[in-house]
């Protein structure tokens, strides 16, 4: 996919207020099977279970690679969406913390954009699965953004 | 030095290369050591972050860390026991190419009654792209 085509893609995702076509432009977003939508003026992101995401089959559980992934790939679109350059921001840093096991079910983010400079900005994500008081995970990176 | 417990760490390596997600990445081991443990990422179309580029997504080299981080405490383990991730850091030092397979070098290099505190480096031929340190709760199969 070329920039301009990129560029496209997410005028009509703002425009429509449907994400589907943006997420698909990422082969890893939708290996995953990750989707987005704007909810009460934030964006909100979910990742429906799937099997192909379970990374302990014993408890079950879901994979923490694919819950850091979901979580970074909700903050590039976020800052994607925010930002007036289609570049994708480029990861610097990347830190997360396992509170709780990602059960077998759907699972949820939402990101904040602590600190957004010409540069480098600062993300703060939390995913979630039945109550966001009891956060499966927490996160917090840098984007180079230019 | 070898493996602590060959039986036990050659059987969980397989079980882990055959979870679903690791399947879905076509995560390989390569080989371990007492303390250590190299793992492979193939390059696949599914796993790119950036379709201008081709280059791997961040979330895919995550699994890739996560997962030769977790495996490499188990070469320390004389009795089966599990661990669960507590946290993980990662900074990437610049793109992966596109088109090459990423492996992943990750050490328990300090091992406590509790915790395992693991590093790691993911690499394509002599390029370092990212660096992981992670911390790890160790927990008696059986007791949860």
């Amino acid at each position: 996919m070329t920039q301009s085509e990129m560029k496209h893609c997410w005028q009509l995702a703002r425009e429509n207020g449907d994400y589907s076509a943006v997420i698909v432009a990422i082969p890893y977003a939708r290996t995953i099977g990750m989707q987005m939508a704007e909810q009460a003026g934030e964006l909100r992101f979910t990742l429906p279970f799937a099997q192909s995401n379970v990374g302990n089959v014993l408890l079950p559980a879901l994979h923490g690679g694919v819950i850091g992934g979901f979580l970074e790939t909700a903050a590039v679109l976020t800052l994607l969406t925010s930002a007036e350059t289609n570049a994708i921001p480029k990861v610097v840093d990347f830190s997360i913390d396992y509170l709780r096991s990602g059960r077998p079910v759907d699972l949820y983010g939402r990101c904040e954009i602590v600190r957004q400079g010409k540069r480098v900005a600062n993300v703060l994500m939390t995913a979630w699965q039945d109550d966001l008081a009891k956060p499966v995970a927490s996160a917090r990176a840098h984007f180079l953004l230019s | 030095m070898a493996v602590r417990n060959p039986a036990f760490f050659d059987q969980l390596q397989r079980w882990f290369m055959t979870l679903p997600h690791c399947q879905v990445l076509g995560l390989e081991y390569v080989e371990a050591d007492a303390g250590s443990v190299l793992l492979r990422l193939p390059y696949s179309e599914a796993i790119v972050g950036n379709p201008e580029t081709g280059v791997v997504h961040g979330g895919a080299v995550t699994t890739l860390i996560d997962t030769a981080s977790g495996t490499c405490i188990y070469t320390l383990f004389d009795a089966p026991e599990s661990v669960a991730t507590l946290d993980l850091r990662i900074d990437y030092l610049r793109p992966a190419t596109a088109g090459v397979a990423v492996l992943c070098r990750a050490e328990c290099y300090r091992l406590t009654s509790q915790i395992a505190f693991t590093r790691a480096v993911a690499y394509q031929d002599e390029r370092e792209i990212a660096h992981g340190v992670g911390t790890f709760m160790r927990t008696q199969v059986g007791a949860a």
